[in-house]
């Protein structure tokens, strides 16, 4: 049996090299998550608006709170506003699994992987690279704010801190999420492990409180929670002149500088995008 | 020459078995049919061929290409429409056709060109622009189609493409199909409906429960089982004790070749025969043994005899028969990745 002649056509272009190719592909999906927001803007709306409300009313709530409670004598809103933009990023991140698992569901994952993608890592590119501008965005929306209530606003190498961090965060986050999208059975369940997941984490870190408020075992768990390394460094940045050998954390297990918590965060990005790759691997091979 | 080589199949889903032994070729070129009820393992065999499963045992040979080593070459070359329209809701028709054309690494240039050719061939114009949310069964089928063919693919693989469309759809979306095969695009589909497969297929094989248990031209099957039919009823519904004994009466007789018990049709006889002499000897045989004839009508073989014969039960009444054991979750989670 002789092989069948293949037809090579024009529009065939498997002489594209493959760089371009995978940009292609990944710009293509990305974009299509962009449409998908820019006709639905509830997920970018509603991004917003939870936390501003919290900075607004936490901030209202304690704004009579006395003087040189919180530690530098900063007033609570300050003190809050590194904790919102945190919990917005973080909040952004966790819903990055939603749209992979309706793709899941629905069937138009399987249109992708019928389709010659150079590589299916152009899936996981796009749904970091929207996810990430999203949270971004949505926490400048709240720095924003913050400056505008009074809080203060971070110089220009504490803003790249800022964003650094938040950059750090999101994507270990991002990764979590993406895991959990091919890991679960469906939306049903992601969406009962992100709801259950968002305001414990927020509650036990230092987002709304310092550590020194804190009974012994919730001081633990604040030390030991990811949203803590991110808030330590930012509200550090909307301090004052950066340093980042200072000590910004007190933590039951001993001093955490800022260069620690930024080493943390990197590790855990890390090591959570190891973990999810051979799920990943299995699911989209 | 065989475009496609199937070996040997056998697939699982879990402890569910799909696929048993599994063996077919399809020539290039040709417009060939897969034939069965739900349930068959039509679906699972397909999926297999556009690389979203692997078989358990046997091997896939596409062009040449290994199924399992060269997946982003067979990729390249074939075009699958799932069964279940797979849709952005929120994406316009047209948006969807530049993604897909996108994730196939089309020029844009040439990506545009083509779907601009696609939505005159399927006569798309006056919806793409909508958003797909908004589109009827007909036309997300039509856009599925199109989005299948826009690569130019060498090998069109269609899951059950005009389940649930109205007439002029399914006139559309057959009109297209035959049109590919005469480009020189081999087409193989998979489908339920035995009109479909007379009105398309050059070639066909009928599936059932995970094996090929009957393939050639769809004449060459009919021919096949050769004469003609006669369908046999005493009375409107009958019983197995009375079937057999008729059936026994009139095996003996000059140019009857085979009797078959229907019993999903009340337990009616289906007769193979030679000719026509043979329906008067049967009148005067029944009236010998004092039985009486309800209904006594005589037909060429048609793709309905060639499913009882090779099966022992109409395909309406296989459906049937596995609908009840179908369960829609349990399959929405094969198909989930």
């Amino acid at each position: 049996m002789t092989t069948p002649h293949l037809q090579i056509d024009a529009n065939q272009a498997s002489s594209r090299g493959a760089l371009t190719e995978l940009i292609q592909e990944t710009t293509a999906l990305t974009r299509r998550l962009f449409v998908q927001l820019k006709r639905r803007p509830s997920t970018l709306i509603a991004g917003v608006l939870q936390p501003l409300i919290w900075l607004i009313l936490f901030g209202a709530l304690f704004s009579k709170a006395p003087e040189g409670l919180l530690p530098g004598g900063m007033s609570y809103g300050r003190f809050l506003g590194a904790g919102v933009i945190v919990f917005t990023a973080f909040s952004g991140a966790l819903n990055a699994g939603l749209p992979v698992m309706f793709d899941r569901e629905f069937g138009f994952l399987n249109r992708l992987l019928v389709a010659p993608l150079r590589s299916r890592s152009s899936i996981v590119f796009a749904s970091v690279i929207y996810i990430t501008t999203l949270s971004l965005v949505q926490s400048l929306a709240i720095m924003f704010t913050a400056a505008l209530l009074g809080y203060g606003w971070p110089g220009a190498g504490g803003l790249l801190l800022v964003l650094f961090t938040l950059l750090l965060l999101v994507f270990a986050v991002t990764a979590l999420s993406l895991g959990l999208a091919f890991a679960l059975p469906g939306h049903i369940e992601l969406i009962a492990v992100i709801f259950v997941a968002n305001l414990p984490l927020l509650f036990a870190s230092t987002a709304l409180a310092p550590l020194s408020f804190m009974p012994v075992w919730m001081g633990w768990l604040a030390a030991l929670n990811p949203l803590t390394f991110a808030i330590e460094p930012i509200r550090a940045a909307y301090a004052g002149p950066l340093d980042l050998s200072v000590v910004l954390l007190d933590a039951p297990y001993g001093p955490v500088t800022g260069q620690t918590c930024l080493l943390v965060l990197t590790v855990l990005t890390v090591g959570l995008f190891l973990l999810i790759r051979p799920l990943l691997n299995r699911k989209l091979s | 020459m065989s475009l496609i080589v199937l070996d040997h199949l056998e697939k699982s889903y879990g402890t569910i078995p799909a696929l048993r032994d599994l063996s077919l070729q399809v020539p290039e070129g040709c417009l060939y049919g897969l034939l069965g009820p739900n349930g068959a393992g039509k679906t699972t065999t397909l999926r297999i061929l556009a690389t979203l499963l692997a078989p358990d045992l046997g091997h896939v040979r596409i062009a040449g290409l290994d199924g399992l080593k060269d997946q982003r070459e067979i990729r390249r070359l074939i075009g699958y429409v799932a069964q279940e329209v797979a849709i952005d809701k929120i994406l316009t028709g047209r948006e969807l056709l530049v993604l897909q054309g996108d994730l196939y690494h089309l020029r844009p240039k040439q990506r545009n060109q083509r779907i601009d050719e696609l939505i005159e061939m399927l006569g798309m114009d006056p919806w793409i622009d909508r958003r797909c949310g908004t589109y009827s069964g007909g036309m997300r089928r039509r856009l599925d189609l199109a989005a299948g063919l826009l690569h130019r693919p060498q090998l069109l693989i269609l899951d059950e493409p005009t389940v649930g469309l109205d007439i002029e759809s399914r006139a559309v979306i057959w009109n297209v199909l035959r049109d590919l095969r005469d480009q020189g695009t081999t087409v193989l589909l998979s489908t339920h409906y035995l009109e479909e497969v007379e009105a398309l297929a050059d070639r066909m094989a009928i599936i059932d429960a995970g094996a090929v248990i009957a393939e050639g031209t769809p004449n060459d099957l009919k021919k096949r089982l050769g004469g003609d039919r006669v369908t046999l009823r005493v009375r409107e519904f009958s019983n197995e004790q009375e079937a057999e004994t008729i059936r026994d009466l009139l095996e003996p007789l000059d140019g009857i070749q085979n009797i078959v018990i229907n019993r999903s049709q009340g337990h009616s006889l289906n007769l193979v025969v030679d000719g026509e002499q043979v329906l008067p000897r049967l009148r005067l045989c029944l009236e010998e043994a004092g039985l009486p004839v309800f209904a006594l009508a005589q037909s060429r073989p048609s793709l309905d005899d060639v499913y009882l014969q090779a099966t022992g039960r109409t395909l309406m009444d296989a459906e049937l028969a596995i609908a009840g054991q179908r369960d829609p979750k349990q399959e929405r989670k094969q198909a989930m990745r």
